[in-house]
């Protein structure tokens, strides 16, 4: 190898010390840094931008030349400048790319495109359409400047932001006035078990404004559909639902099938309470002396009766388990009682009485299982103490005995007990 | 010491005695005997014979203290899983229509290697392994 | 031929072999001296008997125990439900060894009390001591044993501590626990010494202690010696054999009866399996015996001038101990008097300590 060889190839390793990227000039950034206010935020955010990362800049939506220098010629309309955009042109500037199959594949490839399409059908994309300036678009939801992945804890649009996000809207009645519709859905929404999943166990396949309402396709589920909509995650009880007596009835009145009993925001922690009682859902509708009203009181009665049952094994084999006793195996068949605990309630769904008695029946037989296994334990328990009560007598008599033998061998003998070595 | 009380003396030091290390022993010695299951099997268990279970279909079988759940997937392949879902601990079932696992409580799905295909469970179902042993079937923890 | 003449032949063969006869005369002229302190005398033997019933109990134990991590507890559990009478034998042994420790507290302070460390019987002093220790010993790596949430955390605050002391304490606590931290490792070798090397050497320094206590005879305090000293009769004693043995196994039979009660009404917990990976469940704390160090170290500030808090405690602790073991060497001063205002002033403020210092570690 020749000397210059070697050189030439010095140089090109250590050239790839250093990868050199040949960054774009980008001119927007340069000026705008110097400038205050609104116009330097951007610049400031932009970092940590997802386009920013995949090699984009401020002209790729602005237009614009960022090469260029002289603002004037930058920012010349003549090279396709657009300036602030305008609220209502915002959807279809990002749709551009968006809806651009080859070229959003180019980055990822199984990445849906058809955002647009779906917000189009929105209501949020319908008055925007319209020329209503205050409906959301697409900056309303994902920031704009610093969008951010949405699984980027950081993004308005990641699920556990995404409530309020909805909310800086949906619960602001001086915005919402003009549509009239109403504000207390995000209040309602944080009384909910799927809000307590979603902020306070961080459960993120939890439910939230988007998983029922769509993100950008958002629309209310029409009525007929929610309980298929519940039914996304809630199969088993949409299956049982669907394939009982409240189906067509509910649906001949055009009521919304779940969330005639549940809510439709504020879904709270279903109760016993429910099905019988004075805040009984059922007596909305059904007498008490009615079909309805009798086989919800027996529903009502099976649960309640189970659940009592599992109740008495479970203080029994508590009572066991503090005296001593091993249990952990009937405690565990128990677990299983309290299952069909939880399919009987499961099974009102169905609104048939047969359907409801079988995990009943089913968890009564577990519940006197665990009940015989606990009277078993608290047997053995007395079996140990007479054990006990024996053992402590045979003591005692040979305590009686020894002292007995120590009193008379020392009184044998009058000089023994003192003696002098 | 008069005759009567060297007896009663005799009697109960000696029974006294007796039965106390008779009530000592009898214990110590049932002890020794092992009991009918010699093992804690919560590495190990059986879970029936081959025959018990038709291919494409699963059970529950206790493992330790937690279920688990037992898959036939056809003539000779076996599979096992913790049965307890990582959404919110409801026990899974083998769905045979779509020959995953399902779990009933908020519609999570699994595949037959574990992982999570559909739903919200955040995690795979931990896999066990399945050995045949002549006609039984026996399921091991992965250590 | 008659029961009495097997008897007799049988005797005389042993007795050509092994010096019977010698040892039956000796059993027959040991006496223990009789005054009002008497019972303190009971301790020794109690805690004999009751390490005796640990030695047997464990040995029954042993017949099901496994020693891993994936085994400890789960064959515990199966010792107390399906072995018959399982839960008798695990209960009375863990119960049986807090007996024997403070039977063995007892016995070291009524040895004290009681003066009894006096030349010439400081080798038994010094051999009861390393005893309690061997004791203690025994009963942290027992602890472990049964690999549940209690006696793993523990061990863990246990070998933390020994690993702060200057010096040796870091490689002292990687040889507790084999390795880094506690596991399998841990249990391998606290099983190990547990079932092997403390009872070698707990066998080796019994038979010291007690060929000791044969040799030397049993001491009484100054006090009886004085008084007897001054009505010039000698003290009375009582013969060891049958009169006070038949005593002593009454206290051995009334142990068994406490025993047997605490096992059967307030059986020994089984608790959850240990998991490494949990934090420590609040209020962890070690068993009693060692609660008044504990919680001593609890107090401590930091830093106090330069000296680290706890560096400032084991150092407190070192001295404590040297101090007390060597208690028989300062006891007496060198013209022979003893310090027995001194003696007794140490100890009652060493049991107020400990008592006071063990309360309040189990009440906070």
């Amino acid at each position: 190898m020749t000397r210059l060889g070697r050189y030439w190839i010095a140089v090109f390793l250590f050239g790839l010390l250093f990868p050199l990227r040949l960054e774009a000039k980008d001119s927007c950034v340069e000026c705008h840094s110097a400038l205050e206010g609104s116009l330097l935020t951007p610049t400031q955010a932009f970092s940590a931008d997802v386009h920013q990362h995949r090699g984009f800049g401020c002209a790729d939506c602005h237009g614009g030349d960022s090469s260029l220098d002289n603002p004037d010629a930058a920012m010349s309309p003549k090279r396709g400048f657009l300036g602030k955009i305008k609220r209502t042109e915002v959807p279809k500037l990002c749709a551009r790319c968006h809806s651009d199959a080859s070229l959003i594949h180019k980055f990822r490839p199984q990445q849906r495109v058809d955002q647009y399409a779906q917000y189009q059908t929105s209501v949020h994309g319908k008055r925007i359409a319209a020329g209503d300036a205050s409906a959301a678009n697409c900056v309303d939801c994902h920031s704009v400047h610093d969008i951010r992945e949405v699984k980027d804890s950081r993004s308005p649009v990641h699920p556990l932001r995404l409530p309020e996000t909805c909310a800086r809207c949906h619960a602001d009645p001086a915005h919402m006035a003009k549509y009239k519709l109403p504000t207390s859905q995000f209040e309602d929404y944080r009384k909910s078990v799927h809000w307590e999943a979603l902020a306070q166990r961080g459960d993120l396949s939890a439910p939230s404004c988007a998983s029922c309402h769509g993100n950008h396709g958002a629309t209310p589920p029409q009525v007929s559909s929610v309980a298929a909509v519940c039914g996304t995650c809630h199969a088993l009880v949409e299956d049982l639902y669907s394939k009982s007596p409240h189906q067509p009835v509910f649906a001949g009145m055009g009521l919304a099938g779940c969330v005639v009993c549940h809510g439709n925001h504020a879904v709270l922690r279903p109760s016993d309470a429910l099905l019988a009682g004075p805040n009984a859902v059922c007596s909305q509708c059904h007498d008490e002396s009615s079909a309805g009203g009798m086989a919800g009181a027996e529903m009502a009665r099976g649960i309640a009766g189970l659940q009592a049952a599992l109740k008495r094994s479970d203080d029994l084999l508590g009572v066991a388990k503090r005296s001593g006793m091993e249990v952990s195996e009937a405690f565990l068949r128990l677990q299983e009682g309290r299952e069909s605990l939880i399919k009987a309630r499961v099974a009102v769904h169905n609104f048939q009485i047969a359907f409801v008695n079988k995990p009943v029946s089913e968890g009564l037989t577990i519940a006197s299982e665990t009940h015989h296994a606990g009277e078993a334990a608290m047997r053995e328990r007395r079996f140990r103490r007479v054990g006990l009560a024996f053992s402590l007598l045979t003591i005692a008599a040979t305590i009686a005995g020894l002292s007995l033998a120590v009193r008379s061998l020392e009184s044998k003998s009058q000089g023994a007990k003192p003696s002098h070595s | 010491m008069p005759q009567e009380r060297r007896t009663l003396l005799r009697w109960l030091l000696g029974g006294g005695f007796t039965a106390s290390v008779l009530s000592f022993l009898y214990p110590a010695i049932k002890f020794m005997d092992p009991p009918s299951v010699p093992e804690a099997a919560t590495n190990e268990v059986s879970a029936g014979t081959v025959q018990s279970l038709k291919p494409n279909s699963g059970k529950i079988v206790k493992f330790g203290s937690r279920p688990a759940l037992l898959i036939r997937v056809n003539e000779t392949e076996w599979r096992a899983f913790s049965a307890i879902c990582t959404h919110l601990n409801c026990t899974v079932q083998f769905q045979d229509s779509t020959r995953q696992i399902w779990c009933a409580c908020h519609n999570g799905y699994y595949d037959l290697n574990g992982k999570v295909v559909s739903g919200p469970p955040p995690r795979p179902l931990e896999e066990y392994s399945v050995h045949i042993r002549g006609e039984d079937v026996v399921i091991t923890r992965r250590v | 031929m008659s029961m009495r003449d097997t008897k007799r032949r049988i005797n005389r063969w042993f007795e050509e072999r092994l010096a019977l006869d010698a040892i039956r005369q000796f059993v027959a002229h040991k006496t223990v001296p009789l005054h009002s302190a008497t019972p303190w005398y009971y301790f020794g033997g109690v805690t004999l008997f009751l390490f005796v019933l640990q030695v047997l109990t464990g040995v029954l134990l042993l017949l099901y125990y496994r020693p891993t991590p994936s085994e400890a507890y789960e064959s515990v559990q199966f010792i107390m439900t399906r072995v018959q009478f399982g839960w008798l034998v695990r209960s009375v042994h863990s119960w049986s060894a807090n007996l024997m420790i403070l039977s063995a507290f007892i016995h070291m302070f009524s040895v004290v009390f009681l003066h009894a460390y006096r030349k010439p019987r400081e080798l038994t002093w010094l051999s009861g001591v390393v005893l309690l220790g061997l004791a203690m010993g025994f009963g942290f790596s027992g602890y472990l044993l049964p690999w549940n949430t209690v006696s793993y955390f523990a061990t863990k605050v246990g070998t933390d501590m020994a690993a702060s002391v200057p010096w040796i304490g870091p490689p002292l606590a990687r040889f507790l626990r084999g390795g880094e931290e506690v596991g399998g490792a841990t249990l391998t070798r606290f099983f190990g010494f547990h079932v092997a090397v403390l009872p070698g050497l707990a066998t080796l320094l019994l038979i010291l202690h007690l060929l000791l206590v044969q040799k030397l005879g049993i001491s009484s305090p100054p006090k009886v010696e004085a008084e007897y000293g001054r009505k010039g009769t000698s003290i009375p004693q009582m013969p060891f054999f049958p009169n006070f043995f038949l005593r002593e196994l009454m206290a051995w039979y009334a142990a068994l009866g406490v025993l047997g009660s605490l096992a059967a009404i307030f059986p020994w917990e089984l608790g959850d399996k240990a998991d490494p990976f949990a934090s420590a469940p609040a209020g962890i704390r070690p068993e009693w015996y060692f609660l008044a160090p504990f919680y001593t170290l609890k107090l401590l500030p930091s830093h106090v001038g330069f000296i680290e808090g706890e560096l400032l405690g084991l150092l407190g602790f070192a001295v404590l101990v040297l101090g007390w073991v060597s208690l028989p060497f300062w006891g007496t001063n060198k013209q022979g008097i003893d310090r027995m205002h001194l003696v007794k002033g140490v100890a009652f403020a060493l049991l107020a300590y400990l008592l006071t210092f063990s309360l309040l570690g189990y009440y906070r």
